[in-house]
Protein backbone atom coordinates (compact mmCIF):
# COMPACT_ATOMS: atom_id res chain seq x y z
CA UNK A 1 0.00 0.00 0.00
CA UNK A 2 1.24 3.45 -1.20
CA UNK A 3 0.14 6.49 1.16
CA UNK A 4 -0.48 9.30 -1.01
CA UNK A 5 1.28 11.94 2.05
CA UNK A 6 1.05 15.09 -0.41
CA UNK A 7 -2.65 14.79 -0.41
CA UNK A 8 -3.56 13.55 3.17
CA UNK A 9 -5.25 16.15 5.54
CA UNK A 10 -5.57 13.90 9.12
CA UNK A 11 -6.26 17.02 11.05
CA UNK A 12 -8.65 18.54 8.31
CA UNK A 13 -10.30 15.20 8.45
CA UNK A 14 -10.80 14.75 11.49
CA UNK A 15 -11.68 18.31 12.80
CA UNK A 16 -14.81 18.00 9.28
CA UNK A 17 -15.56 14.81 10.90
CA UNK A 18 -16.39 16.20 14.26
CA UNK A 19 -18.12 19.19 13.02
CA UNK A 20 -20.00 16.72 11.42
CA UNK A 21 -21.00 14.68 14.19
CA UNK A 22 -21.72 17.52 16.56
CA UNK A 23 -23.80 19.08 13.91
CA UNK A 24 -25.76 14.81 13.81
CA UNK A 25 -26.01 15.47 17.56
CA UNK A 26 -27.85 18.73 17.37
CA UNK A 27 -30.16 17.79 14.61
CA UNK A 28 -30.68 14.22 17.33
CA UNK A 29 -30.90 16.26 20.69
CA UNK A 30 -32.98 18.79 19.14
CA UNK A 31 -35.40 17.49 16.65
CA UNK A 32 -35.17 13.91 17.71
CA UNK A 33 -34.17 12.48 14.17
CA UNK A 34 -31.32 10.90 12.20
CA UNK A 35 -29.41 13.52 10.17
CA UNK A 36 -29.38 10.80 7.19
CA UNK A 37 -28.92 12.70 4.27
CA UNK A 38 -30.71 10.52 1.75
CA UNK A 39 -33.66 10.00 3.95
CA UNK A 40 -34.01 13.95 4.47
CA UNK A 41 -34.28 14.51 0.87
CA UNK A 42 -36.74 11.36 0.51
CA UNK A 43 -39.11 12.61 2.75
CA UNK A 44 -40.26 16.00 1.00
CA UNK A 45 -39.37 14.19 -2.54
CA UNK A 46 -42.04 11.54 -1.45
CA UNK A 47 -44.55 14.44 -0.46
CA UNK A 48 -44.08 16.03 -3.60
CA UNK A 49 -44.64 13.23 -5.73
CA UNK A 50 -47.37 11.80 -3.82
CA UNK A 51 -48.96 15.85 -3.57
CA UNK A 52 -49.28 15.42 0.38
CA UNK A 53 -48.46 18.32 2.32
CA UNK A 54 -44.89 19.96 2.79
CA UNK A 55 -45.53 20.73 5.98
CA UNK A 56 -43.62 17.76 7.96
CA UNK A 57 -40.79 18.24 5.65
CA UNK A 58 -39.89 21.82 6.78
CA UNK A 59 -37.25 21.24 8.79
CA UNK A 60 -35.81 18.53 6.18
CA UNK A 61 -36.40 21.27 3.28
CA UNK A 62 -34.57 24.04 6.12
CA UNK A 63 -31.48 21.21 7.00
CA UNK A 64 -31.35 20.97 2.90
CA UNK A 65 -30.81 24.64 2.68
CA UNK A 66 -28.44 24.70 5.27
CA UNK A 67 -26.21 22.78 3.13
CA UNK A 68 -26.78 24.62 -0.03
CA UNK A 69 -25.84 27.85 1.71
CA UNK A 70 -22.62 26.11 3.79
CA UNK A 71 -20.07 27.22 1.28
CA UNK A 72 -21.23 30.66 1.23
CA UNK A 73 -20.74 31.05 5.10
CA UNK A 74 -17.04 29.25 4.22
CA UNK A 75 -16.71 31.67 1.85
CA UNK A 76 -17.39 34.83 4.41
CA UNK A 77 -13.80 33.26 6.14
CA UNK A 78 -12.11 31.33 3.56
CA UNK A 79 -11.89 30.21 -0.07
CA UNK A 80 -13.38 27.13 -0.69
CA UNK A 81 -11.13 24.13 -1.56
CA UNK A 82 -10.91 23.32 -5.26
CA UNK A 83 -13.12 20.56 -6.61
CA UNK A 84 -12.31 18.73 -9.01
CA UNK A 85 -14.65 16.25 -11.34
CA UNK A 86 -12.70 13.79 -13.28
CA UNK A 87 -15.85 12.21 -14.91
CA UNK A 88 -17.98 13.74 -17.93
CA UNK A 89 -21.57 14.55 -18.04
CA UNK A 90 -22.91 11.11 -18.97
CA UNK A 91 -20.79 9.37 -16.44
CA UNK A 92 -22.40 11.95 -13.76
CA UNK A 93 -25.47 11.34 -14.85
CA UNK A 94 -25.06 7.35 -14.33
CA UNK A 95 -23.19 7.73 -11.25
CA UNK A 96 -26.48 10.09 -9.90
CA UNK A 97 -28.68 7.41 -10.82
CA UNK A 98 -27.38 4.68 -9.36
CA UNK A 99 -26.76 6.53 -6.20
CA UNK A 100 -30.19 7.80 -6.15
CA UNK A 101 -31.60 4.57 -6.35
CA UNK A 102 -29.12 3.13 -4.51
CA UNK A 103 -29.97 5.29 -0.98
CA UNK A 104 -33.48 4.66 -1.52
CA UNK A 105 -33.22 0.98 -1.98
CA UNK A 106 -30.88 0.31 1.09
CA UNK A 107 -32.78 3.10 3.12
CA UNK A 108 -29.66 5.27 3.65
CA UNK A 109 -26.07 6.74 2.79
CA UNK A 110 -22.81 7.56 4.33
CA UNK A 111 -24.86 9.93 6.68
CA UNK A 112 -27.53 7.46 7.84
CA UNK A 113 -25.76 4.78 7.88
CA UNK A 114 -22.39 5.50 8.09
CA UNK A 115 -22.24 8.11 10.87
CA UNK A 116 -25.66 7.58 12.13
CA UNK A 117 -25.63 3.56 12.22
CA UNK A 118 -21.97 3.24 13.00
CA UNK A 119 -22.70 5.29 15.79
CA UNK A 120 -25.21 3.12 17.24
CA UNK A 121 -23.39 0.32 16.51
CA UNK A 122 -26.34 -1.04 14.48
CA UNK A 123 -25.27 -4.13 12.45
CA UNK A 124 -27.96 -3.47 9.98
CA UNK A 125 -25.98 -0.41 9.19
CA UNK A 126 -22.63 -1.78 9.08
CA UNK A 127 -23.95 -4.35 6.25
CA UNK A 128 -24.61 -1.08 4.72
CA UNK A 129 -21.20 0.54 4.80
CA UNK A 130 -19.58 -3.12 3.76
CA UNK A 131 -21.30 -2.95 0.80
CA UNK A 132 -20.78 0.45 -0.52
CA UNK A 133 -17.37 0.97 0.55
CA UNK A 134 -16.28 -2.38 -0.78
CA UNK A 135 -18.37 -0.92 -4.27
CA UNK A 136 -16.64 2.06 -4.40
CA UNK A 137 -13.10 0.86 -3.61
CA UNK A 138 -13.78 -1.81 -6.44
CA UNK A 139 -15.40 0.90 -8.52
CA UNK A 140 -12.52 2.71 -8.34
CA UNK A 141 -10.07 0.04 -8.94
CA UNK A 142 -11.84 -0.96 -11.89
CA UNK A 143 -11.91 2.32 -13.43
CA UNK A 144 -8.60 3.48 -13.02
CA UNK A 145 -6.42 -0.09 -12.78
CA UNK A 146 -8.64 -2.61 -14.93
CA UNK A 147 -10.09 0.38 -18.02
CA UNK B 1 -38.00 25.82 16.88
CA UNK B 2 -37.30 22.99 15.14
CA UNK B 3 -37.18 24.40 11.95
CA UNK B 4 -34.54 26.40 13.03
CA UNK B 5 -32.54 23.63 14.69
CA UNK B 6 -32.86 21.85 11.50
CA UNK B 7 -31.48 24.96 9.36
CA UNK B 8 -28.16 25.49 11.60
CA UNK B 9 -27.75 21.56 12.06
CA UNK B 10 -27.65 21.39 7.88
CA UNK B 11 -25.50 24.66 7.87
CA UNK B 12 -23.17 23.09 10.43
CA UNK B 13 -23.40 19.75 8.50
CA UNK B 14 -22.18 21.52 5.60
CA UNK B 15 -19.38 23.05 6.77
CA UNK B 16 -17.85 19.74 8.37
CA UNK B 17 -18.09 18.28 4.83
CA UNK B 18 -15.86 21.23 3.49
CA UNK B 19 -13.54 20.97 6.33
CA UNK B 20 -13.32 17.41 6.01
CA UNK B 21 -12.47 17.38 2.13
CA UNK B 22 -16.28 15.20 1.78
CA UNK B 23 -16.66 17.98 -1.44
CA UNK B 24 -13.93 17.08 -3.37
CA UNK B 25 -14.80 14.45 -5.83
CA UNK B 26 -11.05 13.54 -6.43
CA UNK B 27 -10.04 13.53 -2.93
CA UNK B 28 -12.80 11.03 -2.28
CA UNK B 29 -11.33 8.62 -5.21
CA UNK B 30 -8.21 8.93 -3.79
CA UNK B 31 -9.81 7.64 -0.40
CA UNK B 32 -11.39 4.77 -2.82
CA UNK B 33 -8.35 4.44 -4.82
CA UNK B 34 -6.71 1.58 -2.47
CA UNK B 35 -4.20 0.35 -5.21
CA UNK B 36 -2.49 3.53 -6.13
CA UNK B 37 -1.18 6.98 -4.10
CA UNK B 38 -4.15 6.26 -1.01
CA UNK B 39 -5.32 9.08 0.97
CA UNK B 40 -6.21 7.68 4.24
CA UNK B 41 -8.00 11.18 4.80
CA UNK B 42 -11.53 10.00 4.63
CA UNK B 43 -11.07 7.41 7.22
CA UNK B 44 -10.73 10.05 9.89
CA UNK B 45 -13.77 11.89 8.84
CA UNK B 46 -16.05 9.04 9.75
CA UNK B 47 -13.74 8.48 13.07
CA UNK B 48 -14.29 11.97 14.18
CA UNK B 49 -18.09 12.05 13.20
CA UNK B 50 -18.64 8.72 14.73
CA UNK B 51 -16.32 9.81 18.44
CA UNK B 52 -19.23 12.53 18.62
CA UNK B 53 -22.10 10.22 17.46
CA UNK B 54 -21.65 7.73 20.11
CA UNK B 55 -22.02 10.29 22.65
CA UNK B 56 -24.99 11.90 21.07
CA UNK B 57 -26.86 8.29 20.77
CA UNK B 58 -26.38 7.89 24.15
CA UNK B 59 -27.48 10.86 25.43
CA UNK B 60 -30.62 10.60 22.88
CA UNK B 61 -31.16 6.93 24.08
CA UNK B 62 -31.98 8.32 27.40
CA UNK B 63 -34.65 10.74 26.48
CA UNK B 64 -38.26 10.20 25.73
CA UNK B 65 -38.58 13.36 23.48
CA UNK B 66 -36.50 16.11 21.75
CA UNK B 67 -35.56 19.57 22.90
CA UNK B 68 -38.54 20.45 20.89
CA UNK B 69 -40.86 17.71 22.41
CA UNK B 70 -40.38 15.64 18.72
CA UNK B 71 -40.76 11.79 20.07
CA UNK B 72 -37.16 10.55 19.68
CA UNK B 73 -37.55 8.59 16.34
CA UNK B 74 -34.05 5.83 16.78
CA UNK B 75 -34.38 3.30 14.16
CA UNK B 76 -35.44 -0.22 15.46
CA UNK B 77 -34.91 -2.18 11.98
CA UNK B 78 -32.60 -4.54 12.12
CA UNK B 79 -33.31 -6.80 8.96
CA UNK B 80 -30.16 -7.51 6.96
CA UNK B 81 -31.91 -8.46 3.46
CA UNK B 82 -30.70 -8.15 -0.35
CA UNK B 83 -31.77 -4.64 -0.46
CA UNK B 84 -30.12 -3.56 1.90
CA UNK B 85 -26.79 -4.96 0.37
CA UNK B 86 -27.88 -4.44 -3.15
CA UNK B 87 -28.39 -0.72 -2.30
CA UNK B 88 -25.19 -0.21 -1.03
CA UNK B 89 -23.49 -1.75 -4.03
CA UNK B 90 -25.08 1.00 -6.45
CA UNK B 91 -24.50 3.66 -4.12
CA UNK B 92 -20.92 2.80 -3.97
CA UNK B 93 -20.49 1.59 -7.44
CA UNK B 94 -22.27 5.35 -8.32
CA UNK B 95 -19.82 6.77 -5.05
CA UNK B 96 -17.15 5.48 -6.69
CA UNK B 97 -17.68 6.66 -10.81
CA UNK B 98 -18.02 10.60 -9.21
CA UNK B 99 -16.74 10.98 -6.54
CA UNK B 100 -19.97 12.22 -4.97
CA UNK B 101 -22.31 10.85 -2.29
CA UNK B 102 -25.74 12.90 -1.17
CA UNK B 103 -24.84 15.75 1.27
CA UNK B 104 -21.28 16.73 -0.46
CA UNK B 105 -23.50 17.06 -3.76
CA UNK B 106 -25.91 18.99 -2.22
CA UNK B 107 -22.90 21.70 -0.52
CA UNK B 108 -21.45 21.73 -4.24
CA UNK B 109 -24.50 22.20 -5.83
CA UNK B 110 -24.70 25.32 -3.68
CA UNK B 111 -21.36 26.19 -4.35
CA UNK B 112 -22.23 26.50 -7.66
CA UNK B 113 -21.21 23.66 -9.27
CA UNK B 114 -21.98 23.03 -12.38
CA UNK B 115 -21.00 19.25 -12.43
CA UNK B 116 -22.75 18.49 -8.92
CA UNK B 117 -26.18 19.81 -10.61
CA UNK B 118 -25.94 17.34 -12.85
CA UNK B 119 -25.38 14.62 -10.13
CA UNK B 120 -28.12 16.10 -7.77
CA UNK B 121 -30.26 16.38 -10.96
CA UNK B 122 -29.89 12.57 -11.83
CA UNK B 123 -29.79 11.43 -8.06
CA UNK B 124 -33.17 12.84 -7.30
CA UNK B 125 -34.75 10.96 -10.32
CA UNK B 126 -32.97 7.76 -9.63
CA UNK B 127 -34.66 8.30 -5.64
CA UNK B 128 -38.06 8.82 -7.70
CA UNK B 129 -37.29 6.05 -10.08
CA UNK B 130 -36.80 3.60 -6.98
CA UNK B 131 -40.13 4.66 -5.19
CA UNK B 132 -42.56 5.12 -8.10
CA UNK B 133 -41.23 1.65 -10.09
CA UNK B 134 -39.24 -0.23 -7.85
CA UNK B 135 -40.77 -0.27 -4.56
CA UNK B 136 -43.64 1.90 -4.91
CA UNK B 137 -44.79 0.78 -1.49
CA UNK B 138 -41.92 0.92 0.64
CA UNK B 139 -41.23 3.99 2.95
CA UNK B 140 -39.24 4.76 5.96
CA UNK B 141 -35.67 6.06 6.05
CA UNK B 142 -32.24 5.09 7.45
Amino acid sequence: MNIDWTHFSPWASLAGGAVIGLATALYLLANGRIAGIAGILASPLRALMAGTTLGPDVNRLLFILGLLLAPWAWRLVAPLPVAVVDVGTGSLLVAGLLVGVGVRMGNGCTSGHGVCGLSRFSGRSLANVLAFMGAGFVTVFVLRHVL
Amino acid sequence: MSNVFGFVSGLIFGIGLILAGMTQPLKVKGFLDLAGAWDPSLALVMGGAIALGVVAFAMARRRERSWTGAPMEIPTNRTIDRRLVTGGVLFGTGWGIAGFCPGPALVALGSGMGSAAIFVAAMLGGMVVHDKLLAPRVSGRA
